[in-house]
């Protein structure tokens, strides 16, 4: 038995009281708020609605899959503009907006007990330019020639000639213009997160009592920081291909019977720019899950999470990891052959501590007094799918393996599982967790099982046999699955029904957007602390917290995130703020 | 109780779905039953973790669901535990990795008695050249690129005269005979995938790539594009025919050599 450590002992980061600015006005409140809290529910607002448009492309593209041949609007142009459209909305502008945005805003200041994020000015700029990002994307749906339909990854030539949509009118140009604007506002938010984090924490909130959340979304933003700048140039040059003629990435090429004025540039090198963006981008959107997931599971398990160092480590060293494994995205890329393997051994080497996770989380189930409520299904639904997506995942990084897999249904199957499914079931989770803070309620019950159920279970039929049409050798990115000899009468049955599991789960989801609303007034009072949780969002004077978050006094960190079920203790948590020694609280350290 | 029995039967369904289900890969046509081994080893060493994580998950929400009274234990590291797990899956990870490298070493090692066959991709359709009675290929440009010439093949390079030009039509290739197959585009990225044969690589403008492999079996293939060109994308369809060695030689002797197909092209330049 350790006794617990007085505050004092425990190196405090120095925090100044901070001076907030109070709104005078309902403008400056509720619009131009530089609150954390406001401005994390707009950043959720409109990643939520921008993904309402990804979903309801995802049901066309669906619509062509399942039925071919039978809905004649569906032209091979506008499904190119659909598949393009949604992968880029659903990795940008929705998973990495809504983790980082929406759940960063809300969750970074009050769970390391700051006021608000130390730069609260450029962080409210940061979500009106990702406002702006997000309509100059909408806005290429009404412009002449529509978006671009050049797949969500964008690779040169093809992007900017004629024989793809919006390549030779303004659909890449306004792409091109949102991603940069998306990446400056992403800048402003990312830099106020990681200054937070590292500046701002509560006394006694040393690094190694952050909750797993902060770790995850503090990560996740500092490789966001060193990832998105690649981004940024490819889409400089790519826009000066387009508009100025410049070669960045144009090699000679004969369009049609025409030569092309360009001449000497090298479409793999967007390529290399392009995933040593996006292969980090993955992870900035799994880090945060994984976190969040873990909190998840350790309130709702009423149990510590199990090896707290090392899921940190694991955290660090993912992010660290997935800088040096991108070129797995280009195995058949044409790129020197000898790469493979160094990539492969990269890449398979990442496995490990994302292993490490999963085993850590299963084993925080393992004598746990686990409380199915929806955050915990959530929780657990969310471990098989990224178990199973990350385990075709070693399929695909292991690059002999990946050459008959890569540019085929599987990738698509793998992906979706992995980075789709698995981080939106925390989204769900998450939600279903945090609803009570932000709005005083619970989430409806029954409404969420519901939408539990047929979420999981809809998506996991629709995903896992999809790997095997894949294995059939049918390619991706084909909106006409007829004439192949490959693709069989039954994989078209096959098809069908996954189109249909996917209405069904789309479906599901606007049950739970009823929900999100209805709850507001409707749902049952939750109090401050509903889930007896002890990290100090929970310990808030106020529900929803005011502006300031903690009132007078800004908390003092005594133990770490995670006293669940202390031996002696009186209840079966104990706050992150509660002062004194309970029981055997034994705090790695 | 329903959540464990429902993670049971996902793995159950999923077992029996891999085994059951009729959609599997085609049968192969090439060298490269390698790959299709360490696929196979693949989906054992994963499919046995899916399973275990997932039937442990079962079994702990079974066993330590909530009930009156209940606590759970407090047991913030176990490093001695933390240790097996991850020298287990490193173990595990390699047996993966190491034979996937054997095979990619293979599949990058061309072998020296390999033909060599050019394919060109561009919107939307395959052309193919093969090396003349030289054996060897002309230097090509897509600068060179016209209506009379349709893979820029270079005029005063004295090797690519007697090139076979085969333009948006079948390929043919002799069974058993290595060949290694160079990949042009002249607009923009294409990816020359034939599903029976397991290899495939992007083709880039600018850039000759490659991949080798050995055909075991005659028959008609279907070439599909597996790399998003444009609105064709989908159509970009073509055919290779393995032949036996005399058919094959029947029908390169039907086809035409590039100092054949220019020679009209040179009359008319002449006037």
């Amino acid at each position: 038995m350790v006794d617990i450590t007085p505050a004092d002992a425990v190196p405090p980061a120095e925090v100044a009281e901070m001076e907030l600015y109070h709104p005078h006005s309902w403008w400056t409140k509720y619009v131009f708020s530089q609150d954390a809290k406001v401005i994390a529910i707009q950043y959720s607002a409109t990643a939520t609605a921008i993904g309402l448009v990804a979903l309801v492309l995802s049901w066309l593209m669906r619509l062509q899959l399942g039925f071919p041949g039978t809905f004649d609007f569906i032209t091979p142009e506008a499904y190119y503009q659909f598949i393009t459209m949604h992968g880029m909305i659903m990795v940008i502008y929705l998973l990495t907006a809504l983790f980082l945005g929406g759940f960063g805003n809300y969750l970074i200041p009050l769970m390391v007990g700051a006021r608000d994020m130390v730069f609260p000015y450029v962080n409210m700029l940061s979500y009106w330019i990702y406002l702006l990002a997000v309509l100059v994307l909408v806005s290429s749906f009404f412009a002449p020639g529509g978006p671009t339909g050049a797949g969500w990854t964008l690779y040169p030539p093809q992007a900017i000639m004629t024989g793809t949509p919006g390549g030779q009118d303004w659909g890449i140009m306004l792409m091109l213009i949102s991603l940069i604007l998306f990446i400056i506002g992403f800048t402003m938010g990312g830099l106020n997160y990681v200054v937070t984090v590292l500046q701002a924490r509560t006394r006694g909130m040393t690094l190694m009592r952050l909750p797993l959340t902060v770790w995850g979304i503090f990560t996740a933003t500092v490789m966001a920081l060193l990832a998105f700048p690649a981004l940024f140039v490819a889409c400089v040059m790519m826009l000066f291909d387009r508009a100025l003629g410049t070669s960045f990435f144009m090699p000679a090429i004969v369009e049609m019977g025409e030569q092309l004025q360009h001449g000497g540039g090298s479409p793999i090198l967007f390529q290399h720019l392009f995933w040593f963006f996006g292969h980090p981008e993955v992870y900035i959107v799994a880090l945060p899950a994984f976190g969040i997931v873990s909190d998840l599971i350790s309130t709702h398990a009423r149990k510590n999470i199990f090896g707290y160092r090392m899921m940190v480590w694991a955290i660090v060293g993912i992010g660290a990891l997935s800088f040096v494994v991108w070129a797995h995205h280009m195995y058949v890329s044409g790129m020197h052959p000898y790469f493979g393997f160094f990539f492969a051994t990269t890449t398979l080497i990442i496995a490990v501590p994302t292993a490490i996770k999963v085993y850590n989380w299963v084993l925080t189930l393992w004598r746990g007094d686990i409380h199915l409520t929806i955050p915990m299904l959530f929780a657990l639904a969310f471990i098989v799918t990224f178990v199973n997506g990350g385990l075709t995942g070693l399929f695909l990084g292991n690059v002999v393996v990946d050459v008959p897999l890569s540019d085929t249904m599987f990738v698509v199957a793998h992906f979706h599982m992995v980075m789709g499914v698995a981080p939106i079931l925390v989204i769900f989770g998450a939600i279903y967790h945090w609803y009570p803070k932000v709005t005083g309620r619970m989430l409806n019950e029954a409404m969420g099982r519901f939408h539990f159920w047929v979420t999981f279970l809809g998506a996991y039929l629709i995903f896992f046999p999809m790997h095997y049409i894949g294995l059939m050798g049918v390619p991706r990115r084909y909106n006409e699955l007829t004439d192949m000899t490959v693709m069989t009468e039954s994989a078209h049955h096959l098809n069908s029904f996954i189109s249909i599991m996917a209405f069904m789960v789309g479906f599901a989801q606007m049950v739970f957007l009823f929900n999100l609303i209805w709850s507001i007034r409707h749902g049952r009072e939750a109090g401050g602390n509903p889930w007896r949780a002890t990290t100090l969002e929970w310990q808030t004077p106020q529900t929803p917290p005011a502006h300031g978050n903690f009132g007078k006094e800004l908390p003092i960190v005594y133990r770490w995130a995670y006293d669940y079920s202390v031996p002696g203790a009186k209840e079966d948590f104990i706050p992150q703020n509660m002062p004194g020694s309970f029981g055997s609280s034994r705090e790695p350290a | 109780m329903a959540v464990a029995l429902v993670l049971v039967l996902v793995v159950v369904g999923s077992v029996l779905f891999h085994f059951l289900s009729p959609w599997w890969w085609t049968p192969i046509a090439s060298n490269w039953d390698y790959i299709d081994n360490t696929i196979i080893i693949t989906f054992w060493i994963t499919g046995v973790v899916f399973a275990a994580v997932v039937l442990f998950m079962a079994y702990c929400v079974f066993r330590f669901r909530h009930r009156q009274g209940n606590q759970a234990a407090y047991e913030p590291e176990n490093k001695r535990l933390e240790w097996w797990l991850t020298i287990v899956t490193a173990v595990g990870v390699t047996a993966l990795l190491v034979p996937g490298l054997f095979v990619w070493n293979r599949f990058v090692s061309v072998p020296s008695d390999a033909t060599e066959v050019e394919v060109v991709g561009q919107q939307w359709q395959w052309s193919f050249r093969l090396p003349g009675k030289d054996g060897k290929l002309g230097t090509s440009d897509t600068r060179n690129v016209s209506v009379e010439n349709p893979l820029g093949v270079i005029a005063s390079d004295p090797n690519g005269q007697d090139d076979v030009v085969v333009e948006a039509a079948d390929l043919h290739l002799p069974v058993g005979k290595p060949v290694k197959m160079l990949l042009r585009s002249i607009d923009v990225l294409h990816d020359f995938y034939v599903p029976e044969f397991r290899a495939k690589m992007d083709m880039i403008p600018g850039s000759v790539t490659y991949f080798w492999f050995t055909p075991t079996k005659t028959g008609t293939f279907q070439v599909l594009c597996a790399e998003l060109c444009g609105q064709g994308h989908p159509l970009m369809h073509g055919v290779v025919m393995v032949d036996t060695q005399e058919d094959y030689t029947a029908w390169l002797g039907e086809q035409q050599t590039f100092a054949q197909l220019s020679a009209p092209q040179q009359v008319g330049s002449a006037e």
